[in-house]
């Protein structure tokens, strides 16, 4: 059957050029597609008016409460073939994998129930299906299921998680990045996919502390891995690098940018390191992938609250575990018992649409802290109270605390 | 329509291991180091010498189906059959020996899949729906990544940058975009116009007053029907009232501008995560092609090229050289509007004698 095509002169601007082109896949799509057609059009309106024409509503499958965008067309009259475009946010495989029999049975299986079209990935890290009909929805998801895909989170619930390649390819990673992804959030499923908590809640694991899942922004608990030992050095690779790329640039270029300053070039072409004043901020290893790399003693740092601006303003994660380790089961158990406490304590503390790092901004950091059960530690802020409006009258008890800690430490 | 209510299968994240390639699975967790032998492509070498290839090729995100049919012919005629995303939509096809990288990079290029985005480029623009899809947006996210890509392709397919260079844009003021070292976001300037016969219907009024960050908005009743205002005075003109209250509506094709932000950053060499800085507002939200945006990115880009030093993110280009200089050599002018007056806003403040002339 011959489609009917609307005509796009805006959207025509955004064909040529040299990046890929999304309005072209949407051509070649809407001469299978009667929806993409009609899809095309609406988009086309948006050009020219500057405006959106989709509003949401309800739509889920069986068993489950969210993980469905519907879209329903506030100008299907002109274009009705698109008068449901439903989004369906599917989990990819953590670190995002793929072989090329899985990607074509999920385009074969859009293909029969959906527009054909297919984000890879939206911004939490789903698979979005986009453009289903109501009543295709549930067919789709079937499908999909069967394959051994699950739905993603949407709406006030625990949200589809990111974590990168990590050990599967990076010699950075310090520690299983898609165990501790997979081990968290299966323990989730529920508060995945059904929403009921006060707001959103994302977890995301990055492998080292460059941190490329942006998990300090925008997760509400980040789990970055880390060591707490010393960087590995191997001195011959220091001698091969500075032969190749010159004294002057290892000390403008790796010692001098070093937050700490905890490195030195030394006369015979080595490098030393203060290591109790290295930050772990992965510089000097990023420059020198050959010579330096993470210690053996590796774990990860959890920081939590991170979220973008709405409503307080932006809040970049904090830190409420400086280390832990995660090697044994019990160490990726006690990481999800970790994520259980502090969802646990908002969904009882938190008002409707308060993000953690909102709660704990209009709490406080020690009460969410004795409200999680997790001593202060100085890593946890970049200065101590600069003003005096607190009572200290219990100072003795939270003294006695820190000393019996140490003491225990000391003797342990 | 199926009879059957067919429960889930609530199997949630998929194991990665099945789909992995197979030189990744046998080096789990036992790599020792990689180079960038060309732009968009990486070595990693395990310490068992098992090497891998990475060929690296932006998409549009939004894919039809044969395009990623396409992909997929490509990764298994060229490649190993095994690919993956990364966090900005680029995709990656990994390979077990350097024979074939030539032959793959040659045909991604001629197939329009640019390869590019590792080490010190400028990678592709994170960036969420838009008009395609969204129900809240004022612009189209597609439309304008695609505007900028195609202006700085080069940057994209070349390594030639101090550092590397994250982008991002969002089409409302929640900013799915995220923080980025360049990020291009919708900014409203006007309050929303509100459809008095509608919001009793449709919104939750109590929660839409709860939402507004700077108690602007109150319950009233408007020509008889319960309904909400807006003080016009106090309003930020933020849209965080119309998701949950459509009759709100934000959106305004002329008055909806856009605003460029820089310096966000959230890897923690050297300094440590940083957010983005207003730059400039009040640019037209101009589509098909958004030549204001587009020109005010490139120049941002073409000063922190020329101006910063080796390894040095555009935050901490600006913070050495000053915000001074950076509105000097971009030639942005700064307005009141730059000094913050949110929440402790004196963060922002120059609390010393520290001046550059």
């Amino acid at each position: 059957m011959a489609k009917k095509h609307h005509p796009t002169p805006n959207l025509d601007q955004l064909e040529p050029g040299p990046w890929p082109s999304f309005v072209t896949g949407l051509k070649a799509l809407s001469n299978k597609s009667e929806m993409i057609g009609d899809l095309l059009g609406q988009l086309e309106h948006s050009y020219q008016t500057k405006k959106g024409y989709w509003k949401g509503g309800t739509i889920s499958v069986y068993g489950y409460g969210g993980g469905v965008i519907p879209r329903f067309s506030e100008v299907a009259d002109k274009f009705p073939a698109s008068r449901e475009f439903h989004t369906l946010r599917i989990m990819p495989p953590a670190g995002m994998h793929y072989n090329t029999d899985i990607l074509r049975k999920l385009a074969d299986i859009w293909d029969r129930h959906g527009s054909g079209l297919i984000a890879f990935h939206g911004q939490s890290g789903d698979i979005m299906f986009q453009g289903a009909r109501s009543e295709s929805v549930q067919p789709a998801f079937d499908e999909f299921n069967a394959l051994g895909f699950d739905m993603g989170g949407a709406g006030p619930s625990v949200r589809t998680s990111m974590s990168c390649v990590g050990s599967a390819r990076c010699e950075h990673s310090c520690f299983n990045e898609a165990r501790a992804h997979r081990e968290v959030l299966n323990n989730f499923t529920d508060d995945l996919h059904r929403p009921a908590l006060p707001y959103k809640f994302k977890f995301k694991f990055s492998g080292c502390p460059n941190d490329c899942m942006n998990s300090i922004q925008r997760a509400d608990m980040a789990v970055i891995g880390t060591w707490r030992d010393d960087i590995q050095i191997d001195q011959a690779k220091v001698g091969e690098f500075i032969a190749e790329k010159g004294r002057n640039y290892v000390l403008d270029n790796v010692t001098s940018r070093c937050p700490t300053r905890c490195m030195s070039l030394n006369d015979d072409d080595t490098l030393t390191v203060d290591n109790h004043n290295c930050v772990h901020c992965m510089h000097c290893i990023n420059v020198m992938t050959k010579a330096l790399s993470p210690g053996k003693d590796r774990g990860v740092s959890v920081l939590v609250g991170g979220k973008r601006t709405l409503k307080i303003g932006d809040l970049f994660g904090s830190v409420i575990v400086p280390f832990m380790k995660l090697e044994n089961a019990e160490d990726y158990e006690r990481l999800t018992e970790l994520g259980s406490e502090i969802i646990d304590f908002w969904a009882e503390n938190g008002l409707e649409h308060e993000r953690c790092g909102e709660m704990i901004e209009r709490i406080g950091l020690e009460n969410f802290l004795e409200g999680i059960g997790i001593e202060v530690d100085p890593a946890m802020v970049s200065q101590p109270r600069t003003n005096s409006f607190v009572r200290t009258d219990m100072w003795e008890e939270e003294a006695e605390k820190w000393n019996q800690r140490h003491t225990g430490e000391a003797s342990a | 329509m199926s009879t059957e209510a067919r429960n889930p299968i609530e199997s949630g994240v998929p194991d990665p291991f099945q789909y992995m390639h197979p030189v990744m699975r046998k080096n789990f967790g036992n790599w020792a180091w990689h180079d960038r032998p060309r732009p968009g492509v990486l070595r990693h070498v395990s310490h068992t010498g098992d090497q891998i290839w990475t060929v690296r090729a932006g998409t549009c995100r939004q894919m039809d189906t044969d395009t990623i049919r396409k992909l997929c012919s490509i990764a298994d005629e060229f490649g190993d059959g095994h690919v993956r995303f990364t966090i900005r939509s680029n995709i990656e096809f990994m390979l077990a020996d350097e024979s074939r990288v030539a032959a793959l990079v040659a045909k991604l290029t001629e197939e329009g899949f640019p390869v590019g985005g590792t080490g010190n480029s400028v990678s592709t623009v994170a960036h969420t729906q838009g008009w395609l899809h969204c129900d809240i947006p004022a612009s189209d996210a597609s439309g304008l990544v695609k505007s900028v890509m195609d202006d700085i392709f080069h940057e994209f397919t070349n390594e030639e940058m101090p550092n590397r260079v994250r982008l991002s844009t969002s089409c409302c003021q929640i900013n799915c975009g995220g923080q980025a070292d360049i990020a291009i976001n919708i900014q409203h300037t006007k309050p929303p116009k509100i459809n008095h016969d509608l919001v009793a219907n449709v919104c939750e009024r109590p929660s839409v007053v709860a939402r507004c960050p700077v108690a602007a908005i109150r319950p009233a009743l408007v020509n008889g029907k319960p309904s909400l205002e807006v003080d016009e005075k106090k309003c930020i003109c933020c849209g965080a009232c119309y998701p949950p209250c459509p009759p709100m509506q934000i959106n305004d094709p002329e008055n909806s501008k856009l605003a460029i932000w820089v310096g966000g950053k959230n890897s923690n060499a050297r300094s440590k995560p940083a957010y983005q800085k207003l730059v400039v507002a009040g640019l037209p939200n101009n589509p098909p092609r958004w030549p204001e945006a587009v020109a005010a990115v490139r120049k941002i880009l073409e000063c922190y090229k020329e101006n910063a030093h080796a390894w040095e993110r555009m935050g901490e280009w600006i913070d050495r050289i000053g915000w001074p200089r950076f509105f000097e050599l971009t030639g942005f002018p700064f307005t009141r509007f730059h000094i913050d007056n949110w929440r402790a806003h004196r963060h922002g403040l120059n609390t010393s004698a520290h001046i550059r002339f």
